[in-house]
């Protein structure tokens, strides 16, 4: 796939849907209010999803159609109908507690896409022209995931921010001509983001601790007991 | 690629997950108990085979020596680890700490993890030896917050954010060490295996290489438990339970190790790479320094021993990062000694609280007295994790260090202060553990035969440190010149 440039449609589209996944990112970076969060996550997991069946009909991989109807059935509809059930079920729709503000977070954003360019961009030259840039944006989107687990405080946001860093990884996987095992990576991951959203649901993190503030963590330690 | 499964290697994978899924529908715990500890009895007769497939190559698993051993090894552990649970279990259920609607989890966990760990070691596909991992996270989370106590759910929780962080950016680096070897392989599954990888090395671009390496290290230097990585590991052995303790703090860091062991010799192909000796090395060095410095505040017996955990990753990382076949040898078989040592020492641990009620020192001090079988067996286990002779860990940690000297001995200099730092406090607190005066027994005494396990580790542990047997050393000889 090297001929891939600006202009040919497979490579417009998979630009747009990867850079669409990014906005995604920058938007759940700015979200005060958590019920927002969830609907920009859901609506991340949906480009995705668009992206993974776009790179289905470029490679003419029919696994990849799969891992998109996962995608789309999974972060799409389930994972946010479950968090919305969660936020209703623990009261928690007040705005987001930060341990960095929304300016400072979104400069924080910037650079780190920045930083994801000039990593992979100049790193990949022997690659195809189109994977190497949806993995610059793949890695742009795991990295604002990671800064928002780090910023937020609350459990919930931390959630939303590992689910939309694994949103990244996949955009990665799928971006990559002929990778095997994408469904069962996919598959696999899915699994373990459902235990994280249960994670909060089951361990009762409110009823533990009165809040879903994480901060509370740090009592884990040599306090006496 | 189902004939790559119909083999003893498969066996051994299948057996545990199977044991899973029967643990998972049985109700009572004390069924569950056995048949747990039979599963794993049974996983390491079947991995007792291994040693006769090695050289198998497929698609899916691909046996050699460094798979075969380190099985053996967790299998052992994993092994003694269920037997100690039968009765660590039974305890817990009377002293009401552990809930027995939770043991059926538990059980089925158990064999979750040990299964999905020999899936990682006997994988020839990344992309499976990252589920594998995956899947070994959360049975290990869902077993360190079974206690259900506010403390253990945290630490939970802690272990779950900070694991799948690490994962997640293991497999961002899967996918870029695919897309390095895609043009030497073409898309496939061969260009996600070790075999395909370690052929394809030298004709990679050694920038792609680079950048898988950093996300590959850092995801699985989580799990290894390499400073600055290790937040989740001290509070994950402190509030779980104890046998997970055991098989956490050995076996997951050696399949970790193990990963990376398998990186460097893809990476040591590749002369436009950068070479993974000194960011191991580094990592290595810092883990052993940080960990002797943790030592020292620690109130908590389990987390002392896990910072000591973080210190013994470290040694290994390091002997791997100075590299050659001297290094490569002190490393393994330190990572084997310290595997034996520090499970023993987790069961010793595990009995004496819930002996004495209770995990702090405050709670466990002299042990001697009236308990000298315990008190000894401890004593000698945490003799051999200060690295003392006669025991095994004393011989691995001298080899380190030779080959640290003949590499670089300002390297030696700093190991070795950390290693000497390490030491003392760890006596410092033999001695309050086991000497002096005895606190009170709310617990129920251990018998005799509860300690068997511990002995028989602390037997190889020792007979490895004395007088290794030649065939022994033969064995560990060919896989230290077999991994590059």
């Amino acid at each position: 796939m090297q001929h891939l440039g600006y202009g040919v449609l497979a490579y417009d589209v998979a630009h747009l849907l990867g850079g669409a996944a990014l906005v995604a990112s920058f938007v759940l970076l700015y979200q005060r209010r958590i019920p927002a969060l969830i609907n920009t996550y859901a609506a991340q997991g949906i480009i995705l999803a668009a992206a993974a069946a776009w790179q289905g009909h470029v490679q003419h991989a029919a696994h990849l159609y799969v891992t998109a109807a996962l995608t789309l059935f999974a972060k799409g509809a389930i994972i946010p109908v479950l968090l919305h059930r969660i936020v209703r079920a623990l009261d928690i729709r007040r705005t987001i507690e930060t341990a960095l503000g929304v300016f400072p977070s979104m400069v924080l954003g910037v650079v780190l896409v920045a930083l994801a360019i000039e990593v992979v961009l100049p790193t990949t030259l022997g690659a195809a022209t189109l994977a190497r840039e949806d993995l610059a944006f793949a890695l742009s989107v795991v990295l604002l995931g990671l800064l928002m687990m780090i910023t937020r405080r609350t459990a919930i946001t931390q959630v939303i921010g590992f689910l939309s860093m694994e949103n990244g990884l996949i955009l990665a996987a799928v971006g990559v001509a002929g990778m095997p095992l994408v469904v069962e990576i996919s598959g696999a991951f899915l699994v373990l983001a459902i235990f994280f959203v249960f994670g909060v649901f089951v361990f009762r993190i409110r009823e533990r601790f009165d809040s879903l503030d994480v901060s509370h963590l740090d009592r884990v330690g040599e306090a006496p007991r | 690629m189902i004939h790559d499964l119909a083999t003893t290697a498969g066996a051994a994978i299948l057996l545990p997950l199977f044991a899973a899924l029967v643990l998972g529908l049985v109700p009572s715990w004390r069924v569950g108990a056995i048949v747990n500890a039979v599963a794993a009895t049974l996983t390491f007769a079947v991995v007792a085979f291994l040693p006769a497939s090695i050289g198998q190559t497929g698609p899916l698993l691909l046996v050699d020596r460094l798979a075969v051993h380190l099985s053996l090894l967790t299998a052992f552990v994993a092994m003694t680890a269920s037997w100690f649970s039968t009765a660590y279990v039974r305890v817990e259920v009377s002293q009401r700490r552990l809930n027995k609607a939770r043991l059926r989890q538990y059980h089925a966990m158990f064999q979750l993890f040990c299964g999905a760990l020999l899936a990682v070691l006997l994988s020839n596909n990344l992309g499976i030896t990252w589920v594998a991992i995956e899947a070994a996270t959360i049975a290990a989370a869902l077993v360190i917050g079974l206690p259900r106590t506010a403390h253990a759910v945290e630490a939970s929780w802690k272990f779950f954010v900070l694991c799948g962080a690490g994962i997640a950016l293991a497999l961002f680096g899967t996918t870029v060490l695919y897309l390095a070897a895609l043009p030497a392989l073409g898309p496939g599954l061969k260009a996600m295996s070790w075999t395909g990888l370690r052929q394809a090395a030298p004709t990679c671009d050694g920038a792609v290489l680079n950048l898988a390496f950093v996300f590959l290290l850092l995801g699985y230097g989580t799990k290894a438990a390499l400073a600055p990585l290790h937040a989740w590991m001290p509070d994950a052995h402190a509030e779980g339970p104890t046998p997970m303790s055991a098989i956490l703090s050995g076996s997951v860091l050696n399949v970790a190790l193990f990963v990376i062991l398998r990186l460097r010799g893809v990476m040591k192909a590749n002369h436009a790479a950068i070479d993974p000796a000194f960011p191991l090395v580094a990592l290595g060095l810092l883990s052993v320094l940080l960990a002797a410095f943790s030592l020292w505040p620690r109130r908590d017996v389990k987390r002392f021993f896990s910072y000591s955990s973080v210190e013994h990753a470290g040694v290994a990382a390091f002997a791997f990062g100075i590299g050659g076949p001297a290094a490569t040898f002190a490393g393994l078989l330190h990572m084997t000694v310290h595997t034996l040592t520090k499970s023993a020492t987790f069961q010793c641990v595990g009995r004496a609280a819930q002996m004495k009620g209770g995990q702090r020192f405050a709670d466990i001090t002299g042990l001697m007295s009236n308990h000298r079988a315990l008190g000894l067996s401890l004593a000698a286990c945490v003799i051999a994790l200060a690295g003392l002779p006669p025991f095994g860990l004393f011989s691995s940690e001298f080899l380190v260090a030779l080959a640290a000297v003949r590499a670089s001995p300002w390297l030696a200099a700093v190991l070795l202060a950390g290693l000497v730092i390490a030491a003392w406090v760890q006596i410092a607190r033999l001695q309050s553990l086991c000497l002096g005066p005895a606190t009170a027994d709310p617990g129920p005494v251990p018998p005799h035969a509860a300690l068997v396990p511990v002995w028989l580790h602390l037997a190889l542990v020792l007979a490895l440190g004395l007088a290794m047997p030649g065939a022994v050393f033969a064995w560990f000889t060919s896989i230290a010149q077999a991994t590059p």
